[in-house]
């Protein structure tokens, strides 16, 4: 197992934000984790990345217990996470502060091109769309080569047709990289489209409702049977949630 | 891949928003004509009104031209210049770091914030009583409330600077293994950058207005020295509104220096 949560739970102050949190995640599976707003889904995420300490029990990653932030696995905001001061080469370096000029330059490159911004490299970010600070920082993550990705609702501020973009941008780059990736989101069809597993979180206290496994083929058809069954399956899921 | 949802249309939204009913060629002679404007009725208000204490545009000139001849004027600007450089860099100097400190230690800020707050508001001229009895007439006094002037929008620049910087950078410094220092060197910094450099320019326009005032007590050169020296030596009005002048010519000078370096730090954001 990859990323494990051993009975995590949660709270600030007096409010308890989750509750006895386990959950496995496979090496080179696609997570990810839904439920309404203030369920403390990106809370978990922050425990995972080292960001928050839980109030009890553990995140273990490579049998390893989180305790601090670590370059092995990165954590990827909206776009709004970019240096505006840098350029979209200085972005994706950004990481690679400790190895020498060339090799940076060659691992920058390569990461433009995954991301297809090449043309861009000298750009600053204030001169890019959203869709394209969001790729930036997909690509800041990757370049330094991390074996886990944490996503907090990463599309979540761009306009519905870029989304849709960026989702099988996503996905092929997440082919081609191999990585682990827990994607937190609010949009039910995103995890659907995009997770071989999904975790339906409850309302505060946060607690696992429920796991469904997606088990349609990529390239996924959005009109198909089994996928309108498993969306509508977590939209049943999301909906008791609300009637609690 | 190209991406077909690129658009860099922040720079032209701008241009077709701002609306002039002035044609363009005329934009550069706006300022030009209004100082015309304003030296005609000068002229006229001081003939008409036969005031023996305002100088007319002519006369003001004229001292100006008898100043700069006897070479005096350029060593009072060079005095004026030097003393509120040295005060100005030493708030930077002190400021700056001091502003960091107490905008990343929150405590710290908590313990000095209200102390900050009581003195800010305290003039700094109203130290120059305590200025010449530490110093003397000597350069240091005015130097030194140059430094108290400007060191307080400085350090309040640089604290609320680094308290506001988007929790999402640092987050991603740490993530990628920066210590604190490194995250102070490549994010810190150069997130504050651009409102450092506004509290810089605010700083420096406060300076200038406290170094004419300072140099009227404290010291025998300088811009300030130079008016109340003609006024007290022989009531010669034309000097004192020359002096006026250079201060209010040499001060935009350096504004429009400051405004430069502020538009092309914030040019890139």
């Amino acid at each position: 197992m990859k990323v494990q949560f051993d009975d995590v739970s949660m709270r600030f102050g007096a409010m308890e934000v989750l509750q006895h949190i386990t959950l496995d995640v496979k090496e080179g599976e696609f997570c990810c984790i839904v439920g309404p707003s203030g369920c403390g889904k990106s809370t978990l995420l922050n425990i995972a990345g080292g960001f928050l300490a839980p109030a009890s029990g553990s995140v273990t990653i490579d049998s390893e217990p989180v305790t601090a932030p670590d370059r092995r696995r990165i954590f990827v905001f909206q776009e709004r996470g970019v240096f505006p001061w840098l350029t979209v080469e200085g972005n994706i370096g950004f990481g690679l502060f400790d190895i020498d000029a060339a090799e940076r330059r060659a691992r920058v490159a390569q990461y433009v091109e995954l991301v297809g911004l090449k043309g861009f490299e000298k750009s600053y970010p204030r001169e890019l769309s959203g869709g394209m600070k969001q790729r930036v920082e997909v690509a800041r993550a990757l370049a330094v080569n991390p074996d886990v990705l944490f996503l907090d609702e990463p599309f979540g501020a761009l306009d519905s047709i870029t989304r849709l973009q960026m989702r099988s941008e996503l996905l092929r780059i997440w082919r081609a990289e191999k990585k682990t990736v827990l994607f937190v989101t609010h949009d039910i069809e995103e995890s659907v489209q995009l997770a071989d597993r999904v975790v339906v979180m409850s309302a505060r206290p946060g607690r696992i409702q429920r796991v469904v496994e997606i088990d349609v083929a990529h390239p996924r058809d959005l009109s198909s049977r089994r996928y309108i069954e498993l969306r509508d399956l977590i939209f049943g899921e999301i909906g008791l949630a609300h009637q609690v | 891949m190209k991406n077909p949802y690129h658009h860099r249309d922040t720079e032209g939204t701008e241009k077709a928003l701002s609306v002039s009913s002035v044609p363009l060629w005329l934009n550069g002679f706006l300022p030009l004509i209004t100082t015309a404007i304003i030296l005609v009725i000068w002229s006229i208000a001081v003939k008409a009104s036969g005031t023996k204490i305002f100088p007319s545009p002519i006369a003001v000139a004229k001292a100006i031209a008898t100043l700069s001849e006897k070479s005096l004027l350029w060593r009072y600007i060079g005095d004026s210049l030097t003393r509120v450089f040295a005060g100005y860099f030493a708030a930077i100097l002190i400021g700056i770091p001091l502003g960091f400190l107490l905008g990343w230690y929150g405590p710290l800020a908590r313990a000095f914030n209200p102390l900050i707050q009581m003195l800010r508001p305290i003039s700094p001229l109203a130290w120059m009583p305590l200025a010449v009895i530490w110093f003397g007439v000597s350069n240091a006094a005015p130097i030194f409330l140059i430094f108290l002037a400007s060191r307080f929008p400085i350090i309040v620049a640089a604290m609320n600077g680094v308290r506001n910087v988007p929790p999402m950078y640092l987050q991603a410094g740490r993530n990628f293994g920066l210590s604190t220092r490194q995250l102070m060197i490549r994010v810190v910094a150069p997130a504050v950058l651009p409102r450092i450099i506004v509290g810089l320019r605010l700083a420096f326009g406060i300076a200038w207005v406290v170094l004419v005032a300072a140099e009227m007590i404290a010291v025998d050169s300088g811009l300030g020295y130079l008016i109340i020296d003609a006024r007290n030596a022989g009531k010669r009005y034309d000097l004192v509104v020359a002096g006026m002048l250079m201060i209010g010519v040499i001060g935009l000078l350096l504004d429009t220096v400051m405004r430069r370096v502020e538009t092309w730090t914030s040019e890139r954001r």
